[in-house]
């Protein structure tokens, strides 16, 4: 008996081992992939790639500023409005809602998080650029209108739309995983809070989110990377233009829309080459925000005293 | 134990193995062609596959992944055919030992969103096409547009010119057509399946444009002559090389490609843009076809020039009736005696075929 345990063990180490060199190897595999096949761009362009803002496959001028400003900003515009939004959703859900209440509206967050996003993209452009056009970037045009960010003609297509449909995309992702989050913080700590006169509000910032940084983290990174790779809404309503420009109504381009835009015809060597160079960049960046953001979360964890 | 729980799924797959093997040895009569490349025709291609299939049996499996992909694909030798909207130049051709021809022709239409213009009302002359697209005219009260278009009241608006974002050959025809009208079109932005944009938003695919232009007041856009039917978009009427201002229309797409000189163009390098005659749509262009000059399987090449055969007479009527032109009779004889010329399996010419 205690030797089938013992076999069953070893047998489960090195099924999870596997599994988790695995995962390694694909992203090394990719990785290396993407180098080898952006070399020939690279040799071509050099460090030209990463700071160029023109994108001219005629003449084979190929800047990858535009794409990453864009990939950049909508995914910001997306985390600045989903990231407190979901974290109400999340807490009405685990800890304020009755029942009656709570298992309705989860549910609609969770079918909200299993609508494709060609859905979102065909919505964006018929419904909500239409509306973004004529009512909601004329007002803020009007209210903030001072500022570079709300200038120019209002189109309703561009990084404003763009980030928006981000924003509505990653929400239910993210609630989901914070109210599970909350729902794991044990009941005696809360009941602690509570016991020493606590308000509810007091009890949610120094106990809840404090307990559960970690696990709300994780979940601003699954929209986070949802919101990097997102490509299919994104490119319909961003306008797809290889422009910088500092007005969130103005069209722009992503990583990932250029790439669904002109992946299919691009017959050129080195454009398909820079193409594959595009998507090295959206690694690296993906690499770059989740270090940066682990460094951060140990530098909170320390500071705050996280939970286990 | 080890190697009785091996056994079992080896097994398995040898058994399965033998069975597809078998399988495929008994369903050899059934010729199936593969065939991958440009969007532009695929309505027409799939509807004419279907329709060939009942006929013959024939399954002919066309995938629409674009014009770059069908490209690869055929140098490749992964399908039997590939299909493009930009004819590969001559020399391409030679190298990759393939020969193209054309099967079938549409037109890209402008179309534009302005109040009280109706469908065919505005008149663009090229030249002003072309600035329209480059920005230089922003209004649409614009002095050279409105003395082209002395009747229409045109409003002091803004031009918001909508052009496609994903590569395309659309935009292909589209920037060759502009090229060939203006200098300036050349040596700013060129021509190409995606270019630099001096101007303007980019739609994906052509339900992206129009839904764009529908939605702007005061946009121009460019679309597939189909798309433009199907929609209701507003087309204008364009300034051809003779000086005449056409509509477009199945028979002005005819007249451009009557006018082409297919005959002394090798490889059918035949772009339509830009042709003469009164009655021709300047920006008209083909789709066209890639094979293999060296077959591989001398039956199943046979078999599918038999289906491009089809296409040409017994299919012209369902292209009419989907909005494409079909390939004149007189190119379709050239064409013939290209394959003739051309096609050879093991050594033997594949067409035409002798029952």
């Amino acid at each position: 008996m205690r030797r089938r345990f013992f076999l069953g063990d070893r047998l489960l180490l090195l099924l999870s081992t596997t599994a988790a060199l695995l995962v390694l190897l694909l992203i090394a595999g990719i990785f290396v992939v993407l180098v080898g096949h952006s070399r020939l761009a690279f040799q071509h362009l050099g460090l030209r790639f990463f700071v160029q803002h023109i994108w001219n496959p005629v003449t084979g001028e190929f800047g990858a500023l535009p794409s990453l400003y864009g990939t950049l900003v909508t995914t910001l515009i997306a985390l600045v409005l989903a990231v407190p939004l979901s974290l109400a959703v999340a807490l009405l859900l685990a800890e304020l809602a009755p029942p009656w209440l709570a298992t309705p509206v989860s549910l609609a967050v969770e079918l909200l998080a299993a609508i494709p996003s060609i859905i979102y993209g065909m919505w964006g452009l018929y419904v909500f650029a239409p509306y973004m056009a004529h009512h909601v970037e004329p007002w803020l045009q009007r209210t903030l209108g001072f500022l570079p960010l709300f200038q120019g003609p209002t189109h309703g297509i561009g990084f404003l739309t763009a980030g928006i449909i981000l924003a509505l995309m990653i929400l239910p992702f993210m609630s989901a995983v914070m109210r599970e989050v909350f729902q794991m913080v044990p009941a005696v700590v809360k009941e602690a809070g509570y016991g020493i006169g606590a308000t509810t509000w007091e009890v949610t910032r120094g106990v809840i989110l404090r307990y559960g940084i970690r696990g709300l983290l994780g979940a601003v990174f699954l929209g986070l990377g949802r919101a990097l790779g997102e490509t299919m809404a994104v490119t319909f309503v961003i306008g797809n233009e290889h422009r910088l420009s500092l007005s969130l109504f103005s069209p722009g381009t992503s990583i990932t829309s250029t790439l669904a835009n002109e992946f299919t015809e691009a017959s050129e060597p080195v454009y398909l080459s820079a193409l594959i160079e595009l998507g090295l960049l959206l690694f690296l960046v993906s690499l770059v925000i989740q270090v940066l953001a682990l460094l951060w979360l140990k530098r909170m964890e320390r500071r705050m005293g996280a939970g286990p | 134990m080890g190697i009785r729980v091996l056994r079992g799924p080896v097994f398995g797959v040898l058994v399965s193995l033998l069975l597809a093997l078998a399988g495929s040895c008994s369903s050899q009569k059934k010729i199936r062609i593969q065939g991958a490349g440009a969007t532009f025709p695929y309505p027409l291609y799939a509807q004419w596959a279907y329709l060939y299939a009942q006929k013959t049996g024939v399954e002919i499996n066309y995938q629409s992944i674009g014009s770059g992909g069908g490209i690869a694909q055929i140098r490749a030798k992964t399908v039997d055919f590939g299909a493009s909207d930009a004819p590969l130049p001559p020399e391409e051709l030679e190298q990759d030992g393939l020969v193209q021809f054309p099967m079938v022709i549409g037109g890209v239409v402008p179309v534009v969103n302005l109040e009280g213009v109706g469908p065919n009302q505005l008149q663009l002359s090229p030249q002003v096409l072309a600035r329209i697209f480059l920005g230089e005219i922003r209004r649409w009260n614009h002095p050279d547009l409105q003395a082209l278009n002395p009747h229409l009241a045109l409003p002091d608006e803004e031009i918001t010119v909508v052009h496609r974002a994903d590569g395309s050959g659309t935009t292909w025809i589209f920037t060759h057509y502009l090229s060939e009208v203006s200098e300036d079109w050349k040596n700013r932005v060129g021509t190409g399946k995606a270019v630099r944009w001096p101007t303007g938003i980019g739609g994906k695919g052509n339900e992206g444009v129009a839904a764009f232009v529908q939605q702007t007041p005061g946009a121009i856009g460019y679309v597939e002559y189909t798309y433009a039917v199907q929609t209701n978009l507003v087309p204008v009427k364009l300034q051809n090389a003779a000086g005449a201002f056409v509509e477009a229309r199945l028979e002005t797409f005819q007249a451009a490609a009557a006018h082409a000189d297919w005959a002394h163009s090798p490889g059918f390098y035949v772009v339509l843009t830009n042709q003469p005659g009164p009655d021709a749509w300047p920006i008209t262009g083909a789709s066209f076809i890639l094979l293999h000059r060296e077959q591989p399987d001398f039956h199943k090449a046979q078999e599918m020039l038999k289906f491009f055969d089809w296409a040409y007479h017994e299919g012209a009527e369902v292209a009419r009736k989907l909005h494409y032109v079909p390939v004149p009779p007189e190119v379709v004889t050239l064409v013939e005696d290209l394959w003739q010329r051309e096609i050879r399996a093991q050594g033997r010419p594949v067409w035409p075929p002798r029952e």
